[in-house]
């Protein structure tokens, strides 16, 4: 048994696995990782299974340590800013983390979530056959909140990986987020044909709103052409419902099993977690795929995640961090609350 | 409950993309029984013959929602069996469950009671009478863990739901809004009026069988006292399941 202690974490930081599956009838949602092809990189480059117990990192940031045995670890972000002791990291790498040294996290100018995979397992109980946190219900993860200041987790099994960092590289993370593929429907029929067009054609801005229950959409408000009420049906992950403000919600990992709200589209797997990257104030749009054009889409993600992840080492600079700092390469680092806006 | 309509006479389903990973087979756009027939014969049917590559399936009111994984199972091979099934299947192949829940409409409990009382114009009592001699469908769960939806609340008190949310219920509420009954879990702030509370727990995860009540049971509640209440939840929190499950034809 090893100990990865949490030294600071912002508001949203929570221990993810693949998503509570089996009790969406019951009402438990699956909640699991925003983006979960970064989650899934993370956790193969330290060679857990895909979906192992892992930390999903909000733009609060989080910092740990290894206070008794080191720890192999892999972050696995797109624009977080890492550093080891001071030192900066790159986005994605694996690195053992030893005894005395502190592995920092914070947000970029891009990206919303990151993820920090253990070599070994991270030690809590299941619920449900899940790790995965729900805050909303308290259900999962350590006590069913986020990680806070304090809090140990247990590792078992640790594996202490291969010492100095090393960059990871995985050009199937350097996704796109300005178009968003959706499939039409399942309530398409509530809206008329020129509303449709206007959903696709039309620019929309990621609200800063947004967490992991749904992401919220501004612009130019839809009409509906039945009302804005159904008889509540399923809701799957990536389902764009449209309330009567007329203005789009996608709903994410920690949307609730049904809903009552027409939905016009629905994201595409391999769209989610490129959606949950955008930041707060960016403007997407959508584009209507086929089904057989997002299962085509879904096996080629399938098949990019590679068995195993090719790493370089990382040039160690000499400069300090104070001087990085002064190069305004990292603005806000020290705050440890930039980009507070996608939390709650 | 079976069918109101013979076989020949149903439509065939709707069969929807919510995406490339979920299905919705809708049976119509009502809360009804004889849909909610429909939905859970089609979840029984594929529980008993179920596809490799469905991950998981939720009956809602007038829908099934079939979550799968299209890398394993093909669109058209899923809708394909799922059209057989339902061209076999019109009824439910039985297995519902009718169960009697104690129920408290007393204060602490029934804390809305009054509320509604003076809405519909009735004694509190008259709601308390007229609440527990009807016999309620769980339609669904969804909303929050363990919020069953329930059908079956009698015409007379058939109340909006609030136009704002009320404070949070306590645990294990029994309510009514908008013509439908529910019994709610977990806490939440709603816009449902709270006629009572029940010891029974829908949903306890440390509980060997965490759900015992699946959609398409019906309940009925029994008037106890706060005391009766006190002691029988009691040996909930010990870990019994204090629901009666009535036996016999419905």
């Amino acid at each position: 048994m090893s100990i990865l202690a949490i030294e600071a974490a912002g508001p949203g930081v929570t221990v993810q696995d693949g998503g509570r599956r089996g009790f969406l009838r019951f009402g438990i949602t699956a909640a699991g990782p925003m983006d979960p092809l970064m989650f899934r990189t993370a956790n193969r480059a330290v060679g857990n299974a895909l979906d192992a117990t892992a930390i999903e990192i909000s733009t609060g940031g989080l910092t740990v340590s290894a206070p008794e045995d080191p720890l192999g670890l892999a972050l696995v972000s797109a624009g977080f800013r890492a550093s080891l002791d001071g030192e900066a990291l790159p986005e994605a790498c694996a690195l053992t983390l030893e005894p005395g040294r502190t592995l920092a996290v914070r947000a970029g100018s891009t990206g919303a979530w990151g993820y920090l995979a253990v070599a070994g397992a991270i030690d809590l109980p299941a619920i449900l056959g899940s790790t995965a946190t729900h805050t909303r219900s308290h259900l999962g993860g350590l006590d069913g909140r986020g990680l806070r200041a304090g809090d140990r987790l247990a590792v078992r099994a640790p594996r202490a990986g291969e010492g100095a960092p090393q960059r990871l590289l995985a050009p199937w993370l350097a996704r796109d987020p300005a178009t968003i593929r959706v499939v039409p429907g399942p309530q398409d029929d509530y809206f008329t044909p020129d509303q449709i067009a206007a959903f696709l054609e039309r620019p929309w801005t990621v609200s800063p709103r947004g967490d992991r229950m749904a992401c919220f959409l501004d612009g130019t408000p839809l009409s509906h052409a039945r009302g804005h009420d159904i008889v509540s049906d399923g809701v799957a992950m990536g389902a764009i419902q449209v309330p009567g403000n007329g203005l789009p919600i996608v709903l994410m990992a920690d949307r609730q099993s049904t809903g009552g709200y027409p939905k016009i589209a629905t994201v595409i797997g391999p769209d989610l977690g490129r959606l949950a990257q955008v930041q707060g104030g960016t403007t997407i749009r959508f584009a209507a795929v086929t089904v057989a054009e997002a299962v085509a889409a879904r096996r080629a993600e399938a098949e990019a995640l590679k068995p195993d992840i090719p790493r370089e080492p990382v040039l160690r600079t000499e400069f300090p961090a104070e001087f990085l700092l002064g190069l305004n390469l990292v603005s806000g680092v020290t705050d440890g609350h930039g980009g507070l806006a996608r939390v709650a | 409950m079976s069918a109101a309509l013979p076989a020949a006479a149903v439509p065939d389903p709707r069969i929807l993309d919510a995406g490339e990973a979920a299905l919705v087979v809708e049976f119509g756009a009502s809360v009804d029984p004889a849909i909610s027939d429909r939905v859970l014969a089609l979840d029984d049917a594929l529980e008993a013959d179920r596809p490799e590559g469905i991950a998981e399936t939720v009956p809602t009111y007038r829908s099934l929602m079939i979550h799968y994984d299209p890398l394993v199972l093909d669109r058209e091979i899923l809708a394909g069996h799922v059209r057989r099934l339902t061209g076999r299947a019109p009824e439910r192949a039985g297995g519902a469950a009718r169960w009697v829940l104690p129920c408290c409409y007393d204060s602490p409990h029934g804390e809305d009671v009054e509320e509604v009382a003076q809405r519909i114009g009735r004694t509190p009592g008259e709601v308390v009478a007229l609440h527990a001699a009807a016999t309620y469908r769980v339609y669904m769960y969804g909303f929050a863990p363990g919020f069953a939806y329930c059908g079956g609340l009698p015409e007379a008190l058939a109340v909006p739901r609030r136009a704002s949310p009320r404070p949070p219920h306590p645990t294990n509420a029994v309510m009514i809004g908008g013509g439908l009954a529910a019994v709610a879990t977990v806490a939440m702030p709603t816009g449902w009026y709270v006629l009572g509370a029940t010891p029974c727990k829908f949903y306890a995860p440390e509980r060997a069988e965490s759900f015992f009540v699946r959609p398409g049971d019906t309940l009925r509640f029994e008037a106890v006292d706060a005391a009766a209440f006190s002691s029988i939840a009691a040996r909930e929190a010990a870990g019994e399941r204090t629901a009666r499950r009535e036996e016999g034809p419905a």
